[in-house]
């Protein structure tokens, strides 16, 4: 229940709060759209290292 | 009277006056000039990284707005124009566009480099030291070429898209420099004609007050002609093309009439008519901006197709 109508001053902080927000949100998203572009283009050298690590530990722990 | 009302809330910024301080009338140019500079490169770009590109351009466009109004504040006050921009209308103070044009510079020259290459974030870098720096800070207020030198800066944003996408700098983005260069100054100097500014109220030496207006209107015309070679030796590069030349062709012979007629004109005659061939000038000015770097991408479009380019 409202009891008095918002001020024009809480109707500009809310503007500001809120814009800060979509910003901040949109940022997070470049950033992580941008490391999915990345890791597709060029590879995740870690995770290919990984990958061709963890069949030759198979073989090996197969081998004995 | 209560602790509210005691507050004047027309002086309480909203998001708006935040955004007004990166100028998003200026950033529209730079968005379009850069996108065409990026699309019509050789080398083709993930969509997505061609995206945070263009954005960080704008956002690195926009931060240079916003250090151009903190250093400005002053004479922003003074003048007709200027006076209601969040600074001097007291919504945004001075230190907050200070600092919210260096974090934003900062940002986005970085997530350029990161988004894409060194020599792009680099000349995103160079661009807003240029335009806050050389042409604000040390420049604007000391020359009537001032002008000149503000269209250097705009003419960098098609330089850091094709950047963006090739990693350097060739004679196709430095022939799009230019051409943006020598547009601007028969471009604002039109309008110098037909708007009164108040500049020299702020202290500004604008070239109309200094030189004089018909050294303006020969001024005016001298830069159309550079324009012309400008745009055409653009055509004959690797991002030319019969299109690009057709448009060419036509858009500059109707500038270079329009300039002519301007420069032929007296003051006299200019008032006689509510400056009507300085009005029709201007107009065609912006048309012709559009026309050229759309021309440059329909090129590039027809490309993808098999078709346009020599």
């Amino acid at each position: 229940m409202r009891f008095r109508p918002d001020h024009e001053l809480h109707r500009r902080r809310a503007s500001r709060n809120y814009g800060l927000g979509a910003v901040l949100l949109a940022f997070a998203a470049l950033v992580f759209g941008l490391s999915l572009v990345k890791a597709r283009e060029n590879g995740v050298p870690g995770l290919r290292q990984a990958g061709a690590g963890a069949p030759a530990i198979t073989a090996g722990e197969s081998g004995r | 009277m209560s602790d509210a009302t005691s507050i004047n809330h027309e002086l309480e910024a909203s998001f708006g006056d935040y955004f007004a301080l990166l100028k998003p009338r200026v950033m529209s140019l730079v968005v379009f000039t850069a996108l065409v500079g990026l699309l019509v490169a050789p080398v083709s770009v993930h969509p997505f990284v061609a995206l945070v590109a263009i954005i960080c351009i704008a956002v690195g466009g926009g931060a240079a707005g916003a250090l151009n109004m903190w250093w400005e504040a002053d004479i922003d006050a003074l003048m007709l124009r200027t006076r209601a921009r969040p600074i001097p209308s007291g919504r945004v103070a001075r230190g907050e566009a200070l600092a919210i044009g260096l974090t934003l510079a900062a940002f986005s020259v970085v997530m350029l480099w990161l988004a894409t290459n060194v020599v792009a974030a680099g000349l995103l870098a160079f661009t807003i030291f240029f335009y806050v720096v050389i042409y604000t800070m040390g420049l604007k207020r000391r020359t009537p070429q001032n002008i000149v030198i503000g269209g250097a800066a705009g003419g960098f944003p098609p330089m850091v898209g094709w950047a963006a996408a090739t990693g350097g700098v060739s004679l196709e983005s430095l022939l799009m420099f230019a051409l943006i260069f020598a547009w601007t100054p028969p471009h604002f100097w039109a309008l110098s004609l037909f708007v009164k500014g108040d500049y020299a109220r702020a202290g500004v030496p604008m070239l109309p007050e200094v030189a004089g207006r018909a050294a303006t209107r020969r001024h005016i015309l001298a830069y159309s002609l550079v324009l012309a070679v400008v745009s055409l030796a653009l055509g004959a590069t690797s991002v030319g093309g019969p299109l690009y030349m057709a448009v060419a062709l036509v858009m500059n012979a109707l500038f270079l009439r329009a300039a002519r007629a301007v420069a032929r004109r007296s003051d006299a005659d200019s008032d006689g008519d509510r400056h009507r061939a300085e009005r029709a000038l201007f107009r065609l000015s912006l048309l012709y901006i559009l026309f050229m770097f759309g021309a440059l991408l329909a090129e590039a479009g027809l490309k993808s197709f098999g078709m346009g380019g020599w």
